[in-house]
């Protein structure tokens, strides 16, 4: 649908899409689950969620005059530059959360970083400049229709968001920065899958559907139609609902440190995760931290099993090892085992 | 008659809001009344709208723009070039043969239309330009070939199909610049009222159209259709033609069509059934505008082209063919095209990559004597080449003989063992077809896709019985390998059958013609791996020399066990 770069849709007037809705959040409670897979019919809104997540986010301190807009809270985080600068010479400021869009055009240098061209041709010096991993640090990378993407900046992006890290080595340039992003994917799985390794890459997926309910349906258009007409008032009458929102995540983020996973709980989310004979242990540790950041979000100190069966379809529905011959559907499969293990 | 009025108000229309309409998808060989159209639309925009063509084919870097090459190296530091979509910013981009577009291209101008920008992604120069275009795609498609990109067809509002039109028909319904120009003022005035955007839904719910786009862009079609008129408020009638130029191309379904016409199991027709249910009850506690309602339906109805629903029903049939996979027919010629993958240094016959060229090059400038605004000094050893990954998936067909020959009992072993082969193809990445031949004719039951369950639910209903109509059977494969070939797959072709054809190509009993038949037919597949498998009961010579003809690898297999025969393809190279 159309949409305008500079003001974003806000995300609590997305119509319905709950699923996805709380996987976004989750993930911006707890960064460490890993990014977020949205798979789905088209015009179902997955990247005006994106942007509107980010939009909502409050504003994040990080230090002036750095290209990876590092933390100056978290000095283990910190690049070589931020490191070596004197103590009186670190100051900060407050940033947006930032949104990182990989186009599927883009070339393995605008990703990675390169040697900055014009300064060398001019200067004849040899700089870095960053890439778009720098520019994602500490936010968002969004990559529209993942499951197209070339094969060698998957490669990349597998090995990068697995690490936090991005290692240059190319003209000469021995670079190394801190590149910790959530990773939010989408596409259309009619178009083209994805290749294992990058799906265990996403903490979460979900799928979203274009809404059934006709109700929906004229409320999605109604909402579009008032926003394209008058972004100003319709982002105010939204005001309150997005405060309300994000104070709720900023509270879970608080709260995060505190909420505990008892031995009974750990021991259902391995149990389910044997019976659906997920591959590793990635699947288990990231159900758990969803489940965290869920409980967190509910305002609970402690995880309960109706939290782990909320998150289960969306940390293990992707997982799942694929058996062709299967006709049940993932989802149908995680829901099945979670009846069974979960309940008993 | 409604065709040539309807082609001339879309370009009306068109030409008030080419942004938000995200544009038209026109249906059409290359004909004069197509160009009748595009004058037409021309004509109706403001003097001086950018025009911009571009093949479907065209590279990311003209596309989204690149460095300058010549003025990079005159200037010593990196200039930009604008590629076509900055070119037309506030115009149209019209699309050459939209059906061939790479579905990597088209996921690059679906982003354009969404933000309404373009990035440059290349190296060395990060630079936005905005590129607010309405897009004009020429889908030339016809048959059995695929239709355009599905999300690219998704974003553009107007689905026009000129294909049966009156080779000399007059368009219709023309305003004249200056009453576009009037309208284009009045539209961010127009309102419209819930009941307008309650029936645009309906008629969307009503037709099958799942994407909320169709109904969204239904809905600026009507306000432009307002405007044109000098309303501030949207009626009915803009609402009937939004609903006939928007939504009524894009039916899957008849109103109020109780049963879904396939797979009752899939989710889908089962939510499309439930809205069209809803829809034909009046939809969910709704005041008003019954009447709208209909009209706007009625008319949608009316626009439905006849034969769309049989068309659909084939497309629908071929949905999970998956389109990444297609029409890569260019990647396929290795070295100097594909998908780039970096850069190496140059050994002479590749194609130059600039930017690394430069990068190579650019610490020496100074030794060299060059440096800030004096010309790049290049030598022979910074030379880099593009290099390219071919990517060729591949198409397993799999021709089944389900003729009484082929005793029933052996029927079943053989799809138990195509079954088996599946598997392996699944793990390969395949995509798999089947061609089932019996009593007179060859048909291809599973068009090419990935769906393992579909392939082995439309197995496992394979009736048997019959004649063995060989020839018709390869000459189904030749045509579904040549496919695979133009969309840069490769072929692979597994044929299984006892060789006794008695079915000549003319559908007339009788072995020695058919058996003639068949030889010419496999003479004329095309040169793929193939394996030919004879289920007779003992090995026959008639077979054999079949599989000769057609170059195949010959296996007897006198009882094709399931197992066996599996082992057999993974024994073969294919």
């Amino acid at each position: 649908m159309p949409r305008e770069s500079r003001q974003n849709y806000p995300f609590s007037a997305i119509v319905a899409q709950e699923e996805m809705k709380l996987a976004l959040i989750c993930a911006a409670i707890d960064p460490a689950i890993g990014g977020v897979l949205v798979f789905g019919d088209r015009g179902t809104g997955k990247s005006t969620a994106v942007r509107a997540m980010a939009a909502l986010l409050p504003l994040m301190r990080a230090m002036t005059d750095c290209r990876y807009a590092c933390d100056p809270d978290d000095s283990d985080s910190w690049c070589e530059e931020c490191r070596s600068r004197g103590e009186d010479k670190r100051r900060s400021r407050m940033i947006p959360v930032p949104v990182v869009d990989l186009p599927l055009g883009i070339t393995e240098d605008r990703v990675v970083g390169a040697l900055d061209l014009e300064r060398a041709l001019s200067q004849g010096v040899k700089v870095f400049e960053p890439g778009l991993l720098a520019r994602a640090n500490r936010g968002f990378l969004y990559i529209d229709e993942v499951n197209l993407l070339e094969d060698h900046l998957v490669d990349l992006l597998i090995d990068v968001a697995a690490s936090g890290e991005n290692l240059v080595e190319r003209e000469g340039l021995s670079v190394r920065h801190p590149a910790r992003f959530v990773l939010i994917g989408s596409g259309n799985p009619e178009e083209g899958e994805l290749r294992p390794q990058l799906l265990d890459r996403f903490g979460l997926s979900v799928e979203v559907r274009t809404p059934v309910e006709l109700r929906e349906r004229v409320e999605v258009i109604k909402r579009r139609d008032e926003f394209e007409r008058a972004r100003g008032s319709f982002t105010e009458k939204w005001r309150g609902a997005e405060d309300k929102l994000r104070r709720r995540i900023v509270a879970a983020r608080k709260l995060l440190r505190e909420v505990i996973a008892e031995d009974a709980i750990l021991e259902k989310a391995a149990q389910l995760c044997m019976q659906l004979g997920t591959d590793g242990l990635r699947a288990e540790l990231t159900m758990i931290r969803a489940a965290r950041a869920l409980a967190s979000y509910e305002g609970e100190r402690g995880v309960a099993v109706s939290h782990l069966r909320r998150i289960a379809p969306l940390a293990l529905r992707h997982r799942l090892r694929r058996d062709p011959l299967d006709e049940s559907d993932a989802t149908a499969r995680v829901e099945r085992a979670v009846s069974e293990s979960l309940l008993s | 008659m409604i065709l040539t009025e309807q082609a001339g108000i879309a370009a009306t229309l068109f030409a008030v809001d080419p942004v938000s309409l995200g544009g038209v998808c026109l249906r059409s060989p290359a004909q004069p009344a197509r160009e009748r159209w595009l004058r037409l639309l021309q004509e109706s925009l403001p003097e001086k709208t950018p025009w911009r063509r571009i093949p479907s084919n065209i590279p990311t870097d003209r596309l989204l723009g690149d460095l300058d090459m010549a003025a990079t190296l005159q200037a010593a530091r990196p200039v930009a070039e604008r590629g076509a979509l900055a070119a037309a910013d506030g115009g149209i981009l019209v699309i050459a043969m939209a059906e061939r577009l790479s579905a990597h291209t088209a996921s690059l101008l679906n982003g354009v239309i969404d933000s309404g920008r373009v990035r440059v992604p290349r190296s060395g120069v990060m630079i936005e330009h905005p590129a607010r275009i309405g897009i004009v795609a020429l889908d030339e498609s016809e048959g059995e070939e695929d239709p355009m990109p599905p999300s690219l067809m998704d974003r553009l509002a107007i689905v026009l199909d000129l294909r049966d039109i009156e080779p000399r028909a007059r368009l219709g319904g023309v305003h004249d610049r200056e009453a576009i120009a009037t309208a284009r003022r009045l539209l961010p005035l127009v309102g419209v009222t819930q009941g307008i955007i309650e029936s645009l839904c309906g008629a969307c719910a009503a037709l099958g159209v799942t994407s909320p786009r169709p109904a969204w862009f239904a809905l600026q079609a009507a306000k432009v259709s307002a405007a044109l008129d000098g309303r501030r408020e949207v009626c009915a009638e803009d609402a009937a033609l939004a609903a006939q130029l928007v939504i009524a191309p894009r039916a899957t379904q008849l109103p109020a069509e109780a049963m879904p016409r396939d797979e009752p199991s899939a989710q889908e027709p089962a939510d499309r059934s439930r809205l069209a249910e809803e829809a034909a009850s009046g939809g969910p506690d709704k005041p008003q505008g019954d009447e709208v309602d209909s009209r706007v339906l009625s008319a949608a109805r009316a626009a439905i082209p006849p034969g769309l629903l049989v068309r659909l029903e084939s497309a629908h049939a071929n949905r999970s063919r998956s389109p990444a996979a297609g029409r890569a027919g260019a990647l396929r010629a290795a070295g100097k095209r594909g998908r780039p993958a970096g850069s190496r240094a140059a050994c002479g016959r590749g194609r130059l990559h600039l930017v690394d060229t430069l990068r190579a090059a650019a610490p020496w400038q100074r030794i060299r004597g060059g440096g800030a605004g004096k010309r790049v000094r290049i030598e022979p050893g910074d030379l880099r080449e593009r290099r390219f990954k071919v990517r060729s998936p591949t198409l397993t067909i799999f021709a089944v003989d389900a003729s009484g020959s082929s005793a029933l009992n052996r029927l079943a072993e053989a799809k138990g063992a195509v079954e088996l082969m599946l598997a392996e193809c699944y793990i390969r990445r395949d995509t798999v077809a089947v061609v089932a031949f019996r009593n007179t004719s060859a048909e291809i039951v599973l068009p090419p896709t990935r769906s393992l369950v579909r392939a082995k639910r439309c197995l496992a209903g394979l009736p048997g019985g019959g004649g063995t109509p060989l020839a018709a059977a390869l000459a189904g494969v030749a045509a579904l390998a040549a496919q695979a070939r133009r969309r840069g797959e490769t072929p692979t072709i597994v044929i299984l059958t006892d060789g006794r054809a008695n079915i000549a190509r003319s559908g007339g009993a009788g072995r020695a013609a058919a058996h003639a038949d068949a030889l010419a037919a496999a003479r004329a597949l095309p040169l793929c791996d193939t394996l030919f498998i004879d289920s007779s009961p003992k090995p026959n010579p008639l077979a054999r020399e079949i599989a000769d003809a057609m170059r195949a690898r010959y296996v007897a297999l006198p009882h094709p066990g399931a197992r066996d025969l599996s082992g057999a393809m993974r024994g073969s190279s294919w």
